[in-house]
């Protein structure tokens, strides 16, 4: 697996790379020749070892594998590619894949293919807004502040909203990390959304435990948000375990503040998307806990972890974790659309965290590149962040303008109960951005209690 | 014109975000395009200039100080970038230089890490935080200046020259608003095998974070700590806050 990977520092530097370019072509001729239910009976890391593996073995659908089971690494490229499969079919045969299995798959996928199949795919899932539809588009508004100065996260806020961003949710990482502060900021962005009237979900980014004692404490809390990887030992390293996700999510479902607005059933399965998941490859060989396997199957492991849990919002932070992980820009972009393609197979609601750090080989328009190929993959969310310019985390993702790029090469306006809103409010006009008139501009400002 | 598109530039006065930037049609205007583009080029240029320790040896030295410099077994900023085990370790000749010193309370190492330019904050904060740490009865030395440095590094030349505590002053990874922003580690009993938990860090120490003044009295409280309860990392907790009143002034205002 690891040999029929495209080169990535991270394989390189866990000394799991192909030596040679005609090393990787001979791995992908012999990973294309093995048959998909290998990897059901051929544990890439053992059963016993992992609880990650168990939870893959455990839950596999062989009913919904049944369309595929008997073809091998390369005839299901084949397979993904044919007319045969639809969005319909598609989406039935996720819980019959496991993740080596897409890992494998995208190995010998082109850029082209990654782009192709993952557009076939659609997952849908909802809170207060419905994400995820066909032709839409969403953004994560990301304000950060690095003191988590309430003043300078809404000031951020507000400026992303009268873009128009921020459907997906708005979502802070927060500069301190104790329970005191993430309640405060929980209160401060769940009143702000609540003065505007703007249908959307907010989360403050921090560990699953402190979003556990912000529920004790009765704070807003609509999403609980974690880091996941894709072994038992990574996970660990982050400080969890299935047990503890379990009960993070159990606690985020009987709060049923998704359902506030629409009104919609919660029996139907709509509004109960709790979770926000983020990943990254790299991050198991960063704790020492890769068991000789390569980033890219890693990370689709970590998939399985986040489906279990049926999330609002998964994203890949591709470029964030540094050069010795994705080298530039040219690995970064590859990994971003893996990421995407075999997540959206496994049937989560994928996004994309398109970003680089100062020490990577990568700039603006790198970021481009991706943003406009998982624009054509129809990827489900991107970061909205003031000029890109993460200035608490020190790193460059996507911004408002880029967000509007991607609406207008491809017309997708954002989910449908955001859309109306900009709409209601005079923000947008025709699908297009506007300013409202004076005194509604007035009374949008005024919401952050910022005075002028 | 771009500027009445965005008619909200008072809420730039809340937050260094980059907000309020004005569109061209939806896209970036030029005008904001071009500073990104420039603070992008000083942050690459903050990670691949080398580091000139030059000017802080001399002022070392001249203060009375002991300098050594030792080099890490990354040979170039490129396999520094690739290789972060290679910038944990030593090169094997720098062990030689670090022989035949006293054992001290304290070392503290000076790492190029991501960011030249940081290094012009170590200079300052030194000149606080040595008499301060001397002060409370403390043998603090030799100042170490590593090259292709990580965080790690100093635990080896801790070991190497016998000391109790290692105090790591590192450049960070450059930010676009903050290339030069200083970190500060600080490890007790460094091992071999040190998780990152069992070390303390103070970040983000430069003219336009924080404050030289504050940080040299958080480090030296922490030194203090850490060394009279013998352990560091998550069980010793930064308080934050800032000085008393009465705590030393940056020599030059």
């Amino acid at each position: 697996m690891a040999c029929a990977s495209p080169s990535k520092s991270g394989d390189e530097l866990a000394g799991l790379a192909a030596g040679s370019a005609q090393e990787r072509e001979a791995a992908r001729q012999i990973l294309a020749d093995l048959p998909l239910s290998l990897f059901l009976e051929d544990l890439l890391i053992p059963y016993e070892a992992d609880e990650v593996t168990r939870l893959i073995v455990d839950s596999h659908d062989a009913a919904a594998f049944a369309p595929v089971s008997g073809l091998s690494v390369g005839e299901f490229r084949d397979w993904l590619l044919g007319d045969g499969a639809t969005a319909q079919a598609l989406a039935a045969l996720a819980p019959g894949l496991i993740p080596e299995m897409v890992a494998a798959v995208s190995k010998i996928m082109r850029v082209q293919d990654l782009v192709l199949v993952a557009s076939k795919v659609e997952v849908v899932t909802r809170f207060r807004t419905t994400l995820g539809l066909r032709g839409r588009f969403s953004t994560r508004l990301q304000p950060n502040h690095p003191t988590d100065d309430p003043r300078g996260i809404l000031a951020s806020t507000l400026d992303g909203l009268m873009f128009g961003c921020g459907d997906a949710v708005i979502g802070v990482n927060p500069a301190l990390d104790s329970v005191d502060s993430c309640v405060g900021l929980l209160r401060l962005l769940d009143g702000f959304r609540q003065r505007t009237g703007v249908p959307t979900q907010s989360c403050v980014l921090t560990h699953v435990t402190s979003t556990l004692e912000a529920i004790g404490r009765g704070a807003p809390v609509d999403l609980v948000f974690q880091s996941v990887a894709g072994t038992q030992a990574a996970n660990s390293g982050f400080g969890i375990d299935l047990a503890l996700l379990d009960e993070a999510h159990a606690a985020a479902l009987e709060l049923r503040r998704g359902a506030e607005l629409g009104g919609v059933d919660l029996a139907g399965g709509s509004g109960d998307n709790v979770m926000y998941f983020e990943t990254g490859q790299g991050s198991a060989l960063s704790a020492g806990a890769h068991h000789s396997v390569d980033q890219g199957t890693l990370e689709a492991r970590a998939y399985a972890v986040a489906r279990r849990y049926r999330p609002l919002l998964v994203n890949t932070v591709v470029g964030f974790i540094g050069p010795e992980y994705l080298m530039g820009g040219k690995q970064i972009i590859r990994a971003g659309l893996e990421d995407h393609c075999c997540a959206k197979l496994l049937g989560l609601p994928m996004g994309c965290d398109i970003c680089y750090t100062n020490h990577a080989e990568a700039d603006s328009d790198d970021t481009d590149t991706l943003l406009t190929l998982l624009g054509a993959a129809g990827v489900t969310f991107i970061m909205g962040v003031p000029g890109a310019d993460d200035i608490m985390l020190n790193y460059q993702s996507t911004s408002f303008h880029d967000a509007w790029y991607v609406r207008r090469m491809f017309d997708r306006p954002p989910a449908p109960e955001f859309a109306a809103w900009l709409e209601q409010v005079g923000l947008s006009r025709d699908g297009g951005l506007t300013l409202p008139g004076r005194a509604q501009m007035r009374g949008l400002l005024a919401t952050a209690e910022l005075g002028e | 014109m771009t500027d009445d598109l965005t008619p909200w530039a008072f809420l730039k006065e809340f937050t260094d975000a980059r907000i309020a930037l004005g569109r061209a049609g939806t896209s970036m205007p030029t005008r904001e395009l071009l500073k990104f583009g420039a603070a992008h080029a000083a942050a690459r240029d903050a990670v691949h200039v080398s580091a000139d320790f030059g000017p802080l040896a001399g002022a070392l030295s001249a203060a009375g100080e002991v300098v050594l410099q030792v080099h890490s077994r990354a040979a170039d900023r490129a396999e520094y970038l690739r290789r972060p085990d290679l910038g944990r370790t030593l090169a094997p000749e720098a062990l030689a230089g670090l022989e035949g010193h006293l054992p001290t309370d304290v070392v503290i190492v000076v790492a190029d890490g991501l960011s030249a330019g940081a290094l012009a904050h170590t200079g300052p904060l030194l000149s606080l935080l040595l008499p301060e740490l001397r002060a409370s009865g403390l043998s603090v030395g030799p100042i170490v200046l590593a090259r292709q440095a990580r965080v790690a590094l100093g635990d080896p030349v801790a070991r190497a020259l016998g000391a109790r505590l290692v105090l790591v002053l590192i450049g960070e990874r450059p930010g676009l608003s903050s290339p030069d922003s200083l970190g500060a580690y600080l490890t007790f009993d460094p091992q071999p095998h040190t998780r990152d938990s069992a070390r303390n860090c103070v970040s983000n120490i430069r003219p336009a974070g924080l404050d030289m003044r504050v940080a040299a009295w958080r480090l030296a409280h922490l030194t203090r700590q850490a060394l009279r309860r013998e352990l560091s990392g998550v069980q010793l907790k930064d308080e934050g806050g800032g000085p008393p009143p009465d705590f030393a002034h940056l020599p030059h205002g």
